[in-house]
């Protein structure tokens, strides 16, 4: 709630391992206000948020993340004067308050350094690997996005608008890139507008309108039902 | 041999750029903290205190002035997260002030009168301190930690996010910066062997700030060349001696203009690094 | 003698609301804190003190002081402000921060340090209404201060500029696409808040009859701490806040000495901050914007 304003009202979601969830719906549907009260940066005035069964709704954003739930974001947030390597290192290096945190991560986790390496191999970041983040071109942005938020080891990624403003060949390439995330483990909730990139992508999808859920089920049932029709047709745009 | 003189300006040097480095730890976190010279007041008034009143010796002084001075710091930096950008700026403004304010009304220890008696320090003695802790601060650099400052600086949402404790780390950086702060007290103190509360005012508060600015913001050596930018170059441009400030805000204003990070610049660094990760 | 304080608390008051206007015109319509309005509240004081000197009437005083002060403060924002206007809030803000110590530097090594005295027989005269007693001087300041307070109510809430400011002030962006250039306006902005802050110098050179180079930060920054407390956003806010701490000020110069009056104003400064940041005026929406 918002001052009065219910901005989710009885949204019920549940995300399987290994499943690829997406959430649609029109602008303003409440598709990232969900994906904030799920990372813990909103507290929901009723409600749940569980990871493996447990209980997460009230724990700081950065405990939630840590627990396993990672996110992009709809306007990308990167780490301006960061490059693009330290921004693999400075997400999964975190560890209370010990004095190894004082040594420069190669010799403090070289296991996270290895793993920076990994990543950047997989998601072909190589090249740009010591580039400032704020210099690189917006669809290498969106990948060090994503790198950054799998480096972190999450159970749960959540990608907000993942393919806005690309071709159809860079979102192709975004398509491959989690299904392979999906082969290696990882659940996956999405929200897109691109229709065609989520009917052929989700197994199952949620449909929001005004902070409702007006349907679910699997994108067969979805691309048929009057009532999303309608949601859509309805807004105009 | 060096003169007296000059000696007295290495000293200062080395005093300011224990004051610039605590801005610039706070900085490092994206926040602005335009009081930190209540921290160095803190620092030299309980310095003072310990060795003049309860005669101990100064290294033990320092010691607990700093640990003094960084809890005062970590109960600033918590409401500070609640404020941001100029907000924050005004808050550590009034508190610098208050600092002042209340030493001024602290009889014990002189009030506006100010206070004497500590014994003078060496040259040596202050630059061990200063060259210490910029070592320090300049390993840090290339820590874990400090990638965590930069990253909560540049997004601290993002960081969060991912799994950074925001918290901690830009509390933290309060108390650090204050505890370094309060060893630039101690030393002034034992320096100057006088002080009063207004040593720790305002104007002093700016000169860290100002001294970081020009020096470079993005990287600790940056508060060595602010600093000695701001002590030598009066020396040798003597015909400006009582326009100095002029110039200094001048110079603010044209780097702000030209060369917003200041004169020195993390890139400049980084080359020389060779490729070696962060 | 409580009465007394009032008197004494309403003339500081005065001051300090004029000097928050000005802080708070530059803030509410930019969302920058010039910091140099510290210095052009000094200035603007050496400039009606020039005036006085020279045996020139007061209101002329006044307006010598006024003037210079904007023309000052149109400086600053062409230098200053304009180009830095697309960059995070702190880096104008530190830009003032420049013309602030530059000012107080000139005006000291062209004034010198020690303070400047005004001519004894200049508004002695001293009016007594039962227990309480207001020189003409204090009535001056607070009579000044209402009428400067109506002019400017009048251009904000009545003139087509003033209008304009406010729409600025409620969004920058929306005002630009609406057709309202931003450039003369943030100049006509820099320049009125140049010339609140102006007037408040000649009128505390006045109330205490003398001048130094250090009263912008002695009592100009504190004007920050009214402009918090009325709402930073909400520039009306002052004239209450500035009474307030006026009177917090005097009181606590009376019954605790002088020396921990600037604590005190401080100190509410970082409550109001802390509990209330929108001010006593602002309405409930947060200053910093959204946690995401």
């Amino acid at each position: 709630m918002f001052g009065g304003i219910h901005a989710l009202s009885n949204i019920s979601l549940d995300v399987l391992p290994r499943q690829i969830v997406g959430i649609i719906g029109p602008n303003g549907a409440g598709k990232t206000t969900t994906f904030n009260v799920i990372t813990g940066a909103y507290r929901p005035s009723m409600g749940e948020v569980r990871l493996d069964g447990k209980a997460v709704t009230t724990q700081p954003p950065h405990l939630i993340a840590r627990a396993g739930i990672s996110r992009t974001f709809q306007n990308i947030r990167l780490f301006g004067d960061m490059t693009v390597r330290e921004h693999l290192l400075v997400a999964q290096a975190h560890r209370g308050f010990s004095p190894r945190r004082l040594l420069p991560t190669r010799w403090a986790d070289p296991e996270a350094f290895r793993r920076t390496e990994e990543i950047l191999e997989f998601l072909k970041l190589g090249d740009v690997k010591g580039r400032i983040a704020r210099s690189l071109p917006y669809g290498v942005q969106r990948r060090v996005e994503i790198a950054r938020a799998i480096s972190a080891r999450p159970r749960l990624l959540l990608l907000d608008e993942p393919v806005a403003g690309m071709s159809h060949n860079e979102a192709d390439d975004i398509r491959g890139l989690i299904l392979k995330l999906r082969a290696g483990g990882l659940s996956i909730l999405l929200i897109e507008h691109d229709m065609s990139f989520v009917m052929n992508l989700c197994d199952y999808l949620y449909v929001l309108d005004f902070g409702v859920m007006i349907a679910q089920g699997r994108p067969e049932e979805i691309r048929t039902n009057p009532t999303v029709l309608d949601a859509y047709l309805g807004h105009g745009t | 041999m060096m003169s007296t003189y000059y000696a007295g300006l290495l000293a200062d040097v080395g005093i300011l750029l224990l004051g610039a480095l605590s801005v610039y730890i706070i900085l490092a976190t994206g926040q602005l903290s335009l009081g930190n010279a209540g921290f160095m007041g803190i620092g030299a008034y309980l310095t003072s205190y310990l060795t003049v009143t309860k005669e101990l010796p100064l290294t033990v002084a320092l010691v607990i002035a700093a640990a003094a001075s960084g809890a005062v710091g970590v109960m600033v930096g918590f409401p500070a997260l609640r404020l941001k950008g100029i907000y924050l700026a005004m808050a550590t403004l009034g508190f610098g002030e208050m600092v002042r304010s209340f030493f001024l009304n602290f009889d014990l220890m002189g009030g506006a009168g100010g206070f004497r008696g500590m014994h003078h320090v060496s040259l040596g003695y202050i630059w061990t301190w200063a060259a210490a802790i910029s070592l320090s601060v300049a390993v840090l650099e290339h820590s874990q930690i400090w990638l965590e400052l930069r990253a909560v600086r540049d997004d601290e949402t993002a960081a969060a996010l991912a799994g950074l404790d925001t918290t901690t780390i830009k509390v933290g950086s309060f108390g650090f910066a204050a505890a370094v702060a309060a060893i630039a007290g101690g030393l002034f103190a034992h320096h100057h062997v006088y002080i009063e509360p207004g040593n720790f005012g305002f104007e002093r508060s700016i000169d860290f700030v100002l001294a970081v600015i020009l020096g470079g913001s993005t990287i600790g050596a940056g508060a060595l060349v602010g600093s000695l930018l701001l002590v030598m170059l009066p020396e040798y441009l003597r015909f400006l001696a009582e326009w100095r400030f002029t110039v200094f805000g001048a110079l603010l204003i044209a780097m702000l203009l030209v060369r917003r990070q200041g004169i020195l610049d993390r890139s400049l660094f980084s080359v020389s690094r060779l490729g070696r990760s962060a | 003698m409580l009465l007394q304080q009032l008197v004494n608390g309403l003339t500081l008051g005065a001051v300090y609301t004029l000097i928050a206007l000005s802080f708070s015109l530059v803030m509410g319509i930019l969302g920058v804190l010039n910091l140099a309005i510290a210095e052009l509240f000094m200035l603007g004081g050496y400039f009606g003190f020039a005036a006085i000197l020279a045996k020139l009437p007061l209101p002329v005083a006044l307006l010598a002081g006024m003037a210079g002060a904007a023309l000052v403060a149109a400086v600053i924002e062409r230098v200053g402000y304009q180009p830095l206007r697309n960059a995070p809030v702190v880096t104008p803000m530190l830009s003032t921060l420049g013309f602030s110590i530059i000012l107080q530097n000139v005006a000291t090594n062209v004034w010198g340090s020690d303070p400047l005295q005004l001519p004894d027989e200049l508004l002695a005269a001293r009016f007594t209404l039962g227990p309480v007693s207001a020189s003409a001087m204090q009535l001056t300041v607070i009579g000044a201060t209402v009428i400067l307070v109506a002019l400017l109510a009048f251009i904000v809430q009545r003139t087509s500029m003033g209008r304009a400011l406010r729409a600025v002030a409620e969004n920058r962006d929306v005002a630009r696409l609406l057709g309202v250039s931003a450039g003369p306006l943030t100049l006509l902005a820099f320049m009125l808040s140049g010339a609140l802050a102006g007037a408040a110098g000649v009128l505390i050179g006045l109330h205490y009859a003398a001048i130094t180079p250090y009263i912008g930060v002695e009592i100009g920054l504190k004007a920050i701490a009214v402009m918090v407390v009325g709402g930073t956003k909400r520039i009306w806010g002052a004239l209450i806040a500035g009474p307030i701490i006026g009177l917090a000020e005097v009181m606590t110069t009376a019954y605790g000495g002088s020396q921990i009056r600037d604590f005190v104003v401080y100190g509410l400064m970082i409550m109001i901050l802390l509990l209330r940041p929108q001010g006593l005026l602002g309405d409930r929406h947060t200053e910093q914007g959204p946690r995401v």
